[in-house]
């Protein structure tokens, strides 16, 4: 996902306590009454006085409160953790919450973390923690004030609980009541923050606001659920080859198709068939005819790419951390244990395919999609279409899932559709659909990747050595965020896991080589994570093996020694709090547990430390069936511990797929997999029994999307070496027998 | 034209043939409840109920299933339905929800069928339906309680 956030955060945009004021006051003063907001907050950015319209919460007549989600929910959750924030300190009831998304508008709803409007990063929670509840409050205080007046009574002697305002005369009123007169009021200088110990939600049970809508197939929810008035549907056809262009093509039999309006060149992108439904634009489009020219496009094949991956891990390239003399303490060890690791390009398949729907009048444009990263998206939308930024609106819809997907620094999905409507140039919406196969060979995966490791050990069996060479194409080079996150040829995001493994080893060197490859990459769901996580803690498990300890006590050995960094004996003080409760709730006692057999990593990512223990099964032929994964996650305070734990269950999930089936593989430059025929998902009964322990911390929030995903991989890979002895190095399993 | 029974509704609705009842559903009758997940019946979000049979409707053409009876997540209702919508509630099962209407009506005929299903009836019955967000351990446990609470 969008990970500048270390970066990004200390450079991010802070709103002035004064204008976070004023927005609240409008925000509680939203109060704004019924269900319709006075002026359009996305007119309003453009308009004067705009500044006393509030974004976060907006209260109706009728009591209901509603939280404007500034992010993308694709189902991590963050509608209701946000609207738990909003009813902590409001003191509301959970039944008299909402939750919306709002509108694109920087200002207003920048990503602390980014400076943008945008999700990822596992920064939802952390960035709003303060921001949400702060809203919250300041809409309690103004309901308290109006009913104060009307009551004429002491502001003091006015308590909030479950939704309603009382007094101790007897007098009691839901929040509807006083929601017009509390809009009109000052809006106070300063709202004081309840203490960790009187929070009735926060830590403790807020059901998902989400969740009946989703069990009733409700209308409108997800992008793919739009449907305008006279709209169009498109479907795209890309080159097969990355790069390749248009020769010329044949559409005589697809425009005989019944609904197909037209089949439209889209220069750069493919050809396009518009339809006036789903289903005609997808048969039409099979029965295209398209000559590509392939002359500059990228056409090498995956194993021409790891055979040049591989060779570049011999070589020398740009450090990134270079502590004590790697050379010097890995001649001197007594043991040194090497390995080369391969990963393959992912698709993220969402189950939603993307989608998206514009609809172009004259110099305005609305889009309805679930925008994952609204300020890049209306910014290039106005970009290819020639209109003022503010005059696009973005209404952002429920994402069925993303894990990264959704959001692109270059917003191709922004160009394609916009492209089209502006070629097509009557004012109609447009939806884009992709389908699966489209989805899967459109490109944007994570990127495949090599790295090389030689670790060595002392007589005792500590590490004294590692250097570590990784291979990966750059996700930010090119894009808007290269001037934060590429420093010196290096991308932090290639190197994150590894630049800050804190394992005590007094010599540690690692490069990166960045080979340049036409094939679009993009952070997936823990960006580097899932390729450094898995690196570092196979590793750990290949050395222990080496210095015959268990892999638990040689963590802990590593983990408990000075490191040389305050940093990283912080870091160290929180994965052992993890490592120690997972080993207690797996009743750790060793790789080999009677006929089965056992691995354990811990990985920071996100801020977030989680440890994992993985038990596997050898079936008769060899493979290896993911039996239970116990799971300890530190994630600072967790605002809803239930959802923490729900992310933890489907990140190992989703980590586990990855590891044992999936990959993305080119042939002459063309995508091999299409469907979930071949791009293989995990199954029911593929899931392990999972348990999950969610730490109590004092701690800032931290994100919970992301970090469960990176240990499984490393967990399972080391259960395997456990029964093998050998280190499964190239990934997925599935093509080593191993699952 | 074809003619349909939908949630108990005769329609009728002219779109060739051979249109998938997905697409129907979709942008006939705008019943949306119903997605459209990989198009070659490998991941179920599309599954609706024919006389009671839970069948991947991306990969049904419309005209195939004329004179039966067909229910999709915005009619499924009867014990099994509600215990399994409820039990699905209770333990927030839905992460991102997109694979989640497919996943009901499947538990639903699970339940119709097998009251009391064993771990090895659900992967059985449920692994013709994806969950990307690998909401899987929840969707068991959930068609667990929905058993119980159907039971007493
Ligand atoms: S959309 Fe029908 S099975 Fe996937
Ligand atoms: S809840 Fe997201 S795919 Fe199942």
């Amino acid at each position: 996902m969008l990970h500048m956030m270390q970066r990004l955060q200390q450079q991010a945009i802070r709103p002035t306590r004064r204008s976070f004021l004023k927005m609240s006051a409008v925000a509680a003063g939203g109060l704004v009454i019924g269900s319709h907001l006075p002026f359009s907050p996305a007119r309003a950015a453009a308009g004067a006085g705009d500044d006393m319209f509030t974004p976060f919460v907006r209260i109706s007549t009728d009591g209901i409160v509603t939280v404007l989600n500034k992010h993308l929910d694709m189902g991590q959750g963050n509608a209701t953790g946000l609207a738990t924030l909003v009813a902590e300190e409001l003191d509301a009831a959970h039944g008299q919450m909402r939750a919306e998304f709002a509108p694109a508008d920087v200002e207003r709803y920048k990503n602390l973390a980014f400076g943008m409007q945008g999700t990822g990063g596992s920064t939802a929670i952390a960035n709003s923690f303060e921001q949400y509840r702060k809203a919250g409050a300041t809409a309690r205080a103004m309901l308290v004030a109006a009913a104060a007046e009307a009551w004429g009574v002491p502001v003091a002697e006015i308590t909030v609980s479950g939704g309603r305002i009382s007094h101790a005369s007897g007098k009691s009123a839901g929040f509807g009541e006083f929601a017009e007169a509390a809009a009109k009021l000052e809006v106070p200088a300063e709202v004081t923050l309840k203490s960790p110990d009187r929070w009735v939600y926060i830590g403790k049970s807020f059901p998902r606001l989400d969740v009946p809508n989703k069990t009733v197939g409700a209308p409108r929810t997800y992008g793919m659920d739009v449907q305008r008035d006279n709209m169009l549907v498109a479907v795209l056809t890309r080159p097969l080859a990355f790069g390749a262009k248009v020769k010329s093509f044949e559409a005589s039999a697809a425009k005989a198709v019944k609904g197909v309006v037209d089949v439209i060149e889209v220069p750069g992108h493919g050809v396009a068939v518009l339809a006036t439904s789903t289903w005609p634009a997808i048969k039409a489009r099979d029965l295209l005819e398209i000559e590509w020219d392939e002359t500059g496009a990228e056409t090498r094949s995956s194993d021409a790419l790891y055979a040049e991956y591989r060779e570049m891990a011999e070589a020398d390239g740009p450090v990134f951390r270079d502590d004590g003399d790697v050379a010097a303490a890995l001649e001197g060890a007594a043991t040194v244990v090497e390995e080369t690791f391969q990963f393959p390009y992912l698709a993220h398949g969402m189950m939603e395919p993307m989608v998206l729907t514009i609809h172009v009048e004259g110099d305005r444009a609305t889009l309805w999609y679930p925008s994952q990263f609204q300020t890049v998206d209306q910014g290039t939308a106005a970009a290819v279409l020639g209109i003022p930024q503010e005059n696009v609106t973005i209404e952002t819809l429920y994402g069925g899932g993303s894990f990264g997907r959704r959001t692109s620094p270059d917003a191709r999905h922004i160009v394609e559709l916009a492209t089209i409507a502006r070629l097509w140039g009557k004012s109609q919406p447009i939806k884009l659909v992709y389908t699966r196969e489209d989805d899967t060979r459109a490109g944007y995966y994570r990127p495949m990747g090599v790295h090389k490791v030689r670790a060595g050990l002392d007589a005792d069996g500590n590490l004294v050595g590692w250097h570590h060479r990784i291979v990966q194409q750059s996700l930010m080079t090119g894009t808007l965020f290269e001037q934060y996150m590429v420093h010196d040829g290096i991308d932090e995001t290639s190197v994150e896991g590894v630049k800050d493994a804190s394992y005590a080893i007094p010599a540690f060197k690692g490069e990166l080589h960045s080979p340049k490859v036409g094939v679009p990459v993009l952070w997936w769901r823990s960006v580097g994570h899932t390729q450094t996580g898995y690196v570092v803690e196979a590793m750990i498990d290949k050395a222990a093996r080496a210095a015959s300890a268990d892999p638990l006590a040689f963590r802990r050995r590593h983990l408990e020694k000075p490191s040389g960094d305050a940093a990283r004996d912080k870091d160290n003080v929180r994965k052992l709090g993890v490592l120690n409760k997972v080993a207690e709730m797996a009743g750790w006692s060793g790789p080999v547990n009677g006929d089965r057999f056992r691995g354990i990593a811990v990985h920071k990512s996100f801020n977030t430390y989680v440890a994992e223990v993985a038990e596997v099964s050898r079936r008769d032929d060899g493979t290896f069936k993911v039996e239970n994964v116990w799971c300890a996650v530190d994630c600072g305070i967790a605002v809803n511990p239930d959802n923490v734990k729900a992310q933890m269950e489907g990140g190992i999930g989703y980590g586990l797929a990855a590891v044992l089936f999936s990959e993305i593989t080119l042939t002459d430059g063309h995508v091999d997999q299409l469907n979930f025929d071949t791009y293989r998902p995990l199954r029911i009964d593929e899931m392990p029994r999972v348990e999950v322990e969610v730490l109590a911390s004092a701690e800032a929030p931290s994100g919970a999307g992301e970090p469960g995903t990176p240990p499984v991989g490393p967990a399972v890979a080391n259960a395997i070496l456990a029964a093998t002895g050998e280190v499964p190095a190239t990934l997925p399993l599935t093509n080593h027998g191993l699952a | 034209m074809v003619r349909l029974n939908i949630n108990g509704e005769d329609r009728e609705i002219d779109v060739d043939p051979d249109t998938p009842l997905l697409w129907v559903l979709r942008d006939e009758l705008q019943m949306t409840g119903t997605k459209f997940g990989c198009g070659i019946a490998a991941c179920g979000a599309c599954t609706v109920h024919l006389d009671g049979t839970p069948v991947r409707s991306c990969q049904t053409m419309a005209s195939d299933a004329e004179g039966m009876s067909i229910v999709t997540i915005e009619g499924v209702d009867g014990k099994a339905a509600k215990a399994v919508q409820a039990a699905w509630r209770d333990l927030d099962v839905p992460q991102c929800g997109y694979c989640q209407s497919g996943q009901i009506l499947a538990a639903t005929a699970l339940l119709a069928e097998t009251p009391k299903p064993s771990d090895e009836d659900i992967d059985m019955a449920m692994s013709g339906n994806v969950c990307r967000c690998a909401t899987y351990t929840r969707i068991r446990a959930a068609i667990h309680r929905a058993a119980e609470t159907m039971e007493g």
